[in-house]
């Protein structure tokens, strides 16, 4: 017997431009719908009910799922699974409560200093006193670090679990450093954001909160927009061929040194818009907060649960995990971090691409097969339209 | 002098006293079709490491179009103009045929024109006429893990002249492929010998003459001998070490 194969016809481009445009409108509605509920309904009706207390936690868990957009570009799409991005949450972070220690005091030296008998402000201080510099130096300095330890790390074609090591151990240097020195920028104490004057107001007051939440949402949406066009274009197609097979990328005839230093920066940046956001809406930032091992290691547990190389499942799984974490340790303080363990392993066993990957994939075969349709191709239309395995299929069933 | 492609001088490489390679010379004219034979552990793929500059020498001399390639990483080597396939194919599994045959057939290798993004109507026709040439139109906007073994195959040739290198480098690229596969392989490499310098390394002494115009034997590091297809069959020592045991094998 002879088997017929069908081969699928060849579909013209300006077809396919044209899904693809549909697709691309239909996720710029998608985005600004999101964005709006996040600005105008949600607030309000939480604070209609009564639960204000979930609009501040909302706002600083939003700034947290920019951190995670950052995590998976470098992680899902690149492949370099990076546990110091404390680091650079924490440089952000720092760096605009520095600026608001200052005009607490009207651009004095802030009082923790005469606990240490320091009088006069430290020169690196200074800068911080504008502005301006403040918001460059949020990202950029996270930037600028991430480019020089990234350049030494990636020339030295350090890879694998060896980058996830020594990323660690920057991490705990920088943790001892943040911590141990009282006399530069109060050590272990960290440092407080909310009695500064900002935009004319206390920096806790809800007006000043309520410009912080909109902040929060809005950078989360130019951090999704700048991340989806860098992972649809050629860019993206570099970073997952580096992901997946590297020296193929070199023999090729690129250098993959200078893609990854990219992209460990871009993330670096993006960690640091993070910090500085959720510090003014923490109200305060210590060493023990930003620049824990624990703290590093949840951003990457966020992705995962969400979905590697997904960007959306960065966001819901950032949003999942700490909701999740807020409610459950309020009801059940003692075994919250069993359940966070519990969800993690779950996620690693059970849906190892995690919930926005499952979704996409077997999940949205399972929804098409409930509502009576066909099982979606998934190879070759020659192979799965075969009559001799349709045959088979039908017959195997019962 | 200028129409030798490639010259190797006296090359060694040791790895912890062990010489993989051992004073090995050899020559490839430009336009050549050159085929490497040797029995396992004979230093071919060595051999092919230090061309691309993945391993580098303990001591001689690699000149490709007359310029010394040794100080130069592998990136460089290929933007060079040396394109190298691997043993077992190696594309980018995730990425489709077109993805692949665009990242390898883009000239700017640099980050900015990755950040630009757009293929120019030129790459574009270049690539569907690769898919073309490797019979892989149909197969163009699926993941390459799709694909089959003698598809990937093809897919790794096809990428590998989209960078428009001066010399292909061809590990066993009939490896795993059935009999039509390997004849569809030896045609593409003839055609492609058409207009590039090739070197391939292979097992399969079916398909080497079909392809072979000029033969060279590798043997413990370093070349046995070299002629055409008939002279090295009856060349007694490649018999001792080579097709003398194939044929008692068979």
């Amino acid at each position: 017997m002879t088997v017929e194969t069908i081969e699928p016809a060849v579909e013209p481009r300006a077809l396919v431009r044209a899904r693809q445009r549909r697709w691309f409108w239909l996720e710029v509605a998608l985005v600004i719908v999101c964005a709006l509920l996040l600005l105008l309904v949600i607030p309000a009706i939480l604070n209609a009910v009564g639960q204000g207390v979930r609009v501040n936690q909302l706002g600083r868990f939003l700034a947290l799922a920019i951190a995670a957009l950052g995590i998976d570009l470098i992680w899902g799409y690149t492949g370099l699974l990076s546990l110091g991005h404390g680091i650079f949450f924490a440089l952000g972070g720092y760096a605009l409560a520095m600026h608001l220690e200052l005009q607490a005091k009207g651009g004095g030296t802030p009082d923790f200093f005469s606990l240490y008998g320091v009088t006069e402000l430290p020169a690196f201080w200074q800068p911080f006193n504008s502005l301006p510099f403040t918001i460059i130096a949020i990202w950029l300095i996270p930037t600028l670090v991430a480019i020089a330890l990234g350049y030494l790390v990636f020339r030295n074609r350090i890879r694998g679990v060896y980058f996830s090591i020594l990323t660690q151990a920057a991490l705990i240097v920088f943790f001892n450093f943040f911590n141990g020195q009282q006399k530069l920028i109060n050590g272990t104490n960290g440092l407080k954001t909310s009695t500064s004057p900002i935009f004319g107001v206390q920096a806790s007051d809800p007006r000043a909160q309520a410009i912080f939440y909109a902040l929060s949402v809005v950078f989360l949406v130019l951090g999704y927009a700048f991340c989806r066009w860098l992972t649809s274009g050629r860019m993206g197609r570099m970073l997952v061929a580096i992901r997946d097979d590297e020296p193929r990328v070199r023999f090729s005839g690129y250098n993959p040194t200078w893609f990854k230093v990219f992209v460990f920066a871009v993330s670096a940046a993006l960690a640091g818009i993070a910090g500085a956001l959720f510090t003014v809406q923490s109200g305060i930032i210590t060493p023990s907060s930003s620049l824990s091992t624990a703290f590093s290691i949840e951003m990457v547990i966020w992705v995962a649960v969400g979905g590697r190389a997904t960007l959306v499942g960065a966001i819901f799984g950032t949003l999942l995990v700490n909701f999740a974490r807020t409610l459950l340790s309020e009801q059940f303080p003692a075994v919250w971090l069993f359940f966070q363990g519990a969800l993690f392993l779950s996620v690693v066993t059970i849906l190892p691409n995690g919930i926005i990957g499952w979704l996409r994939g077997d999940g949205f075969a399972l929804a098409r097969s409930l509502f009576g349709g066909r099982h979606p191709i998934a190879t070759y239309p020659s192979l799965e339209t075969d009559p001799d395995v349709e045959y088979e299929r039908q017959n195997s069933r019962d | 002098m200028s129409d030798k492609i490639l010259e190797i001088e006296h090359l060694t490489v040791s790895f912890d006293g062990f010489k993989a390679i051992s004073d090995l010379n050899f020559s490839l004219d430009a336009g050549e079709l050159r085929v490497v034979i040797g029995p396992n552990g004979a230093g071919k793929t060595t051999f092919m490491d230090v061309i691309t500059g993945k391993t580098k020498p303990t001591a001689g001399k690699v000149h490709f179009k007359g310029k010394d390639i040794l100080p130069y990483r592998e990136h460089e080597i290929a933007q060079m103009g040396i394109g190298r396939k691997f043993q077992t194919p190696r594309v980018y599994l995730k990425l489709t045929p077109r993805e692949n045959l665009e990242l390898s057939c883009v000239r700017q290798k640099n980050l900015w024109s990755a950040l630009r993004g757009k293929a120019s109507s030129e790459e574009r026709r270049t690539v569907s006429d690769l898919l073309e040439t490797i019979g892989l139109t149909r197969r163009a906007d699926i993941p390459a893990e799709l694909l089959s073994h003698g598809e990937k195959q093809r897919l790794e040739i096809g990428m590998l002249v989209a960078q428009s290198p001066d010399l292909l480098l061809v590990d066993e690229p009939v490896a795993g492929l059935t009999d039509e596969e390997t004849e569809a392989v030896g045609n593409l490499l003839l055609q492609l010998a058409e207009t590039h310098s090739i070197m391939v390394i292979e097992h399969d002494m079916e398909f080497v003459r079909q392809i072979a115009r000029k033969v060279t034997v590798l043997h413990q590091g370093t070349v046995l001998c070299e002629g055409s297809m008939d002279e090295v069959q009856n060349d007694p020592r490649v018999i001792e070490v080579y097709l003398g045991k194939e044929d008692e094998d068979h």
